[in-house]
């Protein structure tokens, strides 16, 4: 079919108009690149890719940067959050698809997709003013009392547990991405025929061999692109941590310490950047958290191709 | 024990965790949103919509300004993000249906569906804030509009693609050029899935905060000129939860249950149109 028409001369405007709406996706995405690339320069200049990406320094008042502090929050609490949040979400699917009793299904259904439209300040706030002291006065004291007195483990509970921390942060990003996650692991699960589990039934199987061993490898590739895009979504997740971090540049080995994830340090101090330098390395950590996002959303784009492929088959 | 039992067990056992974990989650989330309900509703005053904020401290404040400066910004990142949205998803329904440019661009839209916002803010920043010198309300609805797009041309895509190609066979065979046929039929026959689409979408950048919070910034007085800093619910939240005044903390709560309520309206309103359209 030919892309622009030719024959008419108002067809061929409005196609033309189309042409170039569209094409704003393509312009946007290499303009986003170009420019914070461009507002980098000065960054990249001084400090090199590398170094940057590996110095812990961040230092304004000395005019030095370095990423490694920020890269380090924004992958613990994204691991975290991932390692609380997969099991959870994979536990609430298989009680939607296979449990739970059909008149259940649509409101839990529901439920679950309402929670994920509600925006992540929301759950910023309510971590800051209900979950952050709640963490502070029982669930950290509690945890450093048993988990913390394990030899090697014990080093990740230290410290006093104020509850603005990495463990906090990571706790709500957590909940942020459940009906995220719950959500695409459902529609992947039912894809599953009903007829292979009903055969799997027939033959005597339990409920949990059919869903370990036929919905589970039937679908694994639809819940890894749910866990990829979730990864991608708590990677660029601003408010939801940035009431309980901290912004605080550190590496620590405890849970219980104030840290800073780029977006963090995005949120709180680039209003406050007063040289170039400063705000220029504010840019590099947005054109870092830019291509690490876009990588992982687009290596889980190509799986859903292939899932999808695979499916319609 | 015999391996029948044992796989009775196992199942069981494996069946009570993923229903724990159900209501684990679930357990979360109810928390939340009775918490915002709880706290939201008790804090909200009327005073909160009539009144601007006052000096900190002095009680009677609202945040008329950021009501209105929210609807100015949505708006405009309405008015900018739709029709781009709209026409870029009927070319590649359309005019480029089935080619390779289509797909790319659909591939491409779909991350950018998923780009961080904050990055997107601070790319406003830079072509829009730096070059003024300023923070301006223009930068916000611009942010807020490149988050939209996407959203709004991947929707239009699927919905043009649902229309049958019968349809447009039958308005050609009439002699009718593409654009009619696009405008009076296949428009017509999508316009509440497009419109849908963009109902949700309006929903997506309603509680975005991030690319707020360099771009429109905030402002302590009642303003409606887009060319200098706006307020925003969201900012104006982001602010007042993390200020010292119980005040604030109040407000805060009943702008966050305001702007929840709006939101979820919004989702259930888009979600029995499809419902109603697409049984």
């Amino acid at each position: 079919m030919p892309i622009i028409y030719r024959k008419n001369a108002i067809d061929f405007s409005f196609s033309l108009i189309t042409a170039l709406a569209s094409l704003t996706v393509i312009l946007l995405v290499t303009g986003i690149f170009a420019t914070l690339m461009r507002e980098s320069f000065l960054s990249i200049q001084k400090f090199g890719v590398v170094r940057f990406l590996t110095s812990t320094d961040w230092n304004p008042v000395k005019e030095s940067f370095g990423a490694a502090t920020t890269i380090y929050g924004t992958v613990v609490t994204t691991f975290l959050a991932l390692l609380i949040a997969v099991p959870t979400a994979v536990g609430i699917a298989i009680f939607v698809t296979e449990i739970s009793p059909n008149l259940l299904k649509g409101p839990i259904g529901i439920a679950i997709e309402l929670l994920a439209a509600i925006p992540s300040i929301i759950y910023g706030m309510w971590g800051l003013f209900t979950l952050a002291p709640l963490m502070s006065r029982y669930i950290e004291p509690a945890l450093q009392k048993s988990l913390g007195k394990l030899p090697l483990l014990g080093s990740l509970f230290q410290g006093t547990p104020l509850g603005i921390d990495i463990f906090t942060a990571s706790v709500i990003l957590s909940i942020m991405i459940i009906p995220f996650t719950a959500s695409i692991s459902r529609d992947a699960f039912n894809l599953t025929p009903a007829v292979v589990k009903e055969s799997a039934y027939a033959i005597g199987t339990t409920k949990w061999e059919v869903v370990k061993d036929v919905i589970l490898p039937y679908s694994k590739l639809g819940v890894f692109v749910g866990i990829a895009l979730s990864l991608g979504r708590a990677l660029g997740e601003t408010m939801a941590v940035a009431f309980v971090l901290g912004n605080n540049h550190q590496i620590t080995s405890s849970l219980f310490q104030a840290a800073a994830t780029i977006t963090v340090s995005l949120a709180n101090e680039f209003t406050e950047a007063d040289s170039d330098i400063y705000l220029s390395s504010l840019f590099y950590l947005a054109l870092v958290l830019f291509v690490l996002s876009f990588v992982v959303l687009a290596v889980a784009k190509f799986f859903l191709l292939k899932a999808e492929r695979r499916y319609s088959r | 024990m015999n391996l029948e039992g044992r796989r009775k067990l196992e199942s069981l056992m494996a069946l009570i965790l993923s229903t724990l974990a159900a209501f684990f989650g679930l357990f979360w989330l109810i928390f939340i949103l009775s918490d915002v309900l709880i706290h939201g509703i008790g804090a909200l005053r009327i005073s909160l919509f009539l009144n601007d904020p006052t000096p900190a401290g002095i009680a009677g404040g609202g945040l008329r300004n950021a009501f209105v400066g929210q609807l100015l910004i949505t708006l405009f990142a309405t008015l900018i993000g739709v029709p781009v949205g709209v026409l870029g998803g009927t070319f590649l329904a359309e005019y480029a249906r089935g080619t390779k440019i289509s797909q790319f661009i659909s591939i491409l839209a779909d991350i950018m569906v998923s780009v961080p916002s904050i990055v997107i803010g601070t790319f406003a920043y830079a072509i829009l804030v730096r070059p003024v010198g300023h923070f301006n309300g223009w930068a916000g609805a611009v942010a807020l509009a490149i988050i939209m797009i996407p959203v709004v041309l991947r929707t239009t895509e699927d919905m043009l693609s649902l229309v049958p190609w019968t349809l447009r066979e039958a308005a050609f065979a009439l002699g009718a050029p593409y654009y009619k046929v696009i405008i009076q039929v296949v428009y017509r026959g999508a316009a509440t899935g497009i419109l849908t689409g963009i109902l949700l979408s309006i929903a997506r950048v309603a509680g975005e905060t991030a690319p707020l919070l360099f771009t429109s910034f905030n402002n302590a007085y009642f303003s409606l000129d887009m060319n200098r800093p706006i307020a925003s619910l969201t900012a104006s939240i982001f602010q007042y939860a993390m200020g010292p005044y119980d005040d604030w903390h109040a407000q805060a709560w009943a702008a966050s249950f305001v702007i929840t309520l709006f939101i979820l309206a919004i989702t259930i309103l888009g979600r029995l149109i499809i419902k109603w359209r697409y049984k």
